[in-house]
């Protein structure tokens, strides 16, 4: 795409080597997105303390520089320079990979996702099933954090986590099919290129053109939408889905007895996580990068300004699903683990699987 | 079956009227007092660090028996005749040097029954609560305004008093009685 193609056609000309330009090229458009997380990581640990504080009537961080801004830097300051604690029976191999699977495998989704039309890190022609698939290294990442922290808790958090995150996969995969049958198409970047126009074409109001079957597909495509927003909800382990980290339950779940930087990582993928899956939910049923109301590059005639644009909403529709999330933490009690099994196998997948026969019949007809 | 549909509209239902409630609250002011920078204002009768007013104290030793931890400890000496310790605020006279008047506040349990005892109302409990110390012995506070050299003046007048009692007693016991008149007997008229 655009931006990969700039940066080579920039090292080509000044190195004139097809393969110093595609390493360079390909290293840095691999860098993007992690430093679109990382920045997104700072703000959201803030935002998250934050908007909680003032749902709760009270202020939140507001020492650490004007308004708390310097906060996440002191978290992260604080949490690099701890002691790396392994306790002695601890699994020494398993316990230094978790953090590791569990980052890379929030992480490795940002690949898929349209940031603009300019930047995509990797244009799958699979990539909704790559995303479904990647997110799923966490499981056995979470698995080994609670087995090899030899700790009863840590385990029964990591077991519960193991079970919702897989059953969850479901009726989130039910859904994605639901559109994959609408559109025909896979590729995140496709997706987001048929939604074009104004926000009536969005998949949330039955996507492009303007035919009977779209209106039909109008609830359907919002009940999708929220079957969709409540399992990805589940699957990053976000309240009122939070068994596995329950703060008040299991002490801090299967990441209990990591310390520094491996906790660091933890949190690092959990607010990773809860972007991308912010941004599946916007890219497939808002729209992805695509603004409600045409660009105001192409109404001054700027056409460099579109892309930037387009990285800005949907930046914005992450960060506003985000928030949503961060709403709904402070709303919600928690489910109890058997509430929890029992909204995915006997409401959401029912729904989802009802949605998707009645999507596809209109789809035939 | 109808149950079922009924459970799903009412969750969702109820979630969102859960959401227009938190949301609501995103919008009331915080409650928190953003102490150190502003102060709390405390209630009219609540304890904190106790205070002693040296010049109303008769060492009357009420408020260190009456202390359950024993942190009050007073030590007082009895003042020569003819001296003049000045009054209460009462308008009494006092008649006792304290030399020693020590609250160790960290062993204070704030219960204020140090309070009530005191005949002159001159120990009782102000309402300051920032007193930390980097050493543990600086929480012992001492009361007496007098200077040390006074202090020992003062035993030492009363120590010479007492030896010079205690001589007059001696002498009185070592001198032989004294002669008790003869019972006259009269006549009766």
């Amino acid at each position: 795409m655009i931006i990969y193609d700039f940066l080579y056609n920039l090292v080509y000309s000044l190195f004139q080597s097809a393969l110093v330009s595609n390493i360079v090229a390909m290293t840095i458009c691999a860098a993007l997105p992690l430093i679109f997380v990382l920045t997104f990581v700072l703000w959201a640990v803030l935002a998250e303390r934050k908007v909680s504080a003032w749902m709760q009537d009270r202020v939140g961080p507001n020492r650490t520089g004007p308004h708390g801004i310097l906060q996440t830097v002191a978290d992260l300051i604080k949490l690099l320079q701890k002691e790396d604690i392994v306790a002695s029976e601890n699994d020494r191999p398993l316990f230094n990979i978790a953090p590791v699977l569990v980052f890379s495998g929030s992480y490795v989704v940002f690949a898929v996702l349209p940031f603009s039309f300019a930047f995509i890190g990797s244009n799958i022609d699979l990539g909704l099933i790559f995303l479904v698939a990647a997110s799923g290294f966490v499981v056995p990442g979470i698995l080994m954090a609670g087995w090899s922290s030899n700790n009863k808790y840590s385990l029964l958090g990591a077991m519960r986590s193991a079970a919702q995150i897989v059953s969850y996969e479901i009726p989130t995969l039910l859904v994605l099919v639901t559109i994959i049958m609408i559109t025909g198409t896979t590729n995140l970047r496709t997706l987001s290129e048929m939604q074009t126009g104004y926000f009536w074409n969005w998949m949330i109001f039955g996507g492009p053109g303007l035919s009977a079957a779209k209106f039909l597909f109008i609830p359907f495509m919002f009940i999708g939408f929220i079957i969709l927003y409540i399992s990805t909800l589940a699957e990053v382990n976000r309240t009122p889905f939070d068994i596995p980290e329950a703060e008040s339950e299991l002490v801090s779940g299967f990441h209990t007895e990591y310390s520094g930087m491996k906790f660091a990582m933890f949190f690092l993928s959990e607010y990773a996580n809860m972007f991308a899956v912010s941004a599946l939910v916007s890219a497939v049923f808002l729209g992805g990068y695509q603004s409600p109301f045409g660009y105001i590059g192409n109404l001054i005639h700027v056409t460099w300004l579109v892309p930037i644009e387009q990285f800005f909403w949907f930046a914005f529709k992450g960060v506003f699903f985000v928030l949503v999330q961060m709403w709904l933490r402070w709303t919600l009690p928690r489910l109890r683990v058997d509430q929890l099994m029992a909204l995915c196998w006997k409401y959401l997948i029912p729904i989802a699987f009802v949605n998707l026969i009645i999507v596809g019949l209109i789809t035939v007809l | 079956m109808k149950e079922y549909f009924q459970n799903v509209w009412y969750g969702l239902f109820t979630v969102f009227v859960g959401m227009k409630v938190t949301f609501k609250h995103l919008f009331v002011p915080s409650v928190t007092i953003q102490y150190p920078d502003v102060n709390i204002k405390l209630p009219e009768r609540e304890r904190n660090r106790l205070y002693v007013n040296m010049d109303d104290c008769i060492g009357c030793d009420q408020c260190s028996r009456a202390c359950p931890v024993s942190c009050i400890s007073i030590e007082t000496v009895k003042s020569i005749p003819g001296e003049d310790l000045g009054k209460t605020s009462n308008g009494k006279k006092k008649a006792l040097w304290v030399t020693k008047f020590d609250i160790d506040i960290a062993k204070c349990c704030f219960c204020q029954l140090c309070v009530f005892p005191c005949p002159t109302e001159c120990i009782y409990m102000t309402d300051v609560f920032e007193y930390s110390e980097y050493e543990r012995n600086s929480l012992v506070y001492n009361f007496v305004t007098l200077s040390p050299a006074e202090i020992a003046q003062k035993k030492s007048n009363f120590a010479k008093l007492e030896a010079e009692k205690a001589a007059q007693k001696a002498a009185a016991a070592a001198a032989p009685p004294p002669v008790k008149p003869a019972a006259k007997t009269e006549d009766k008229p």
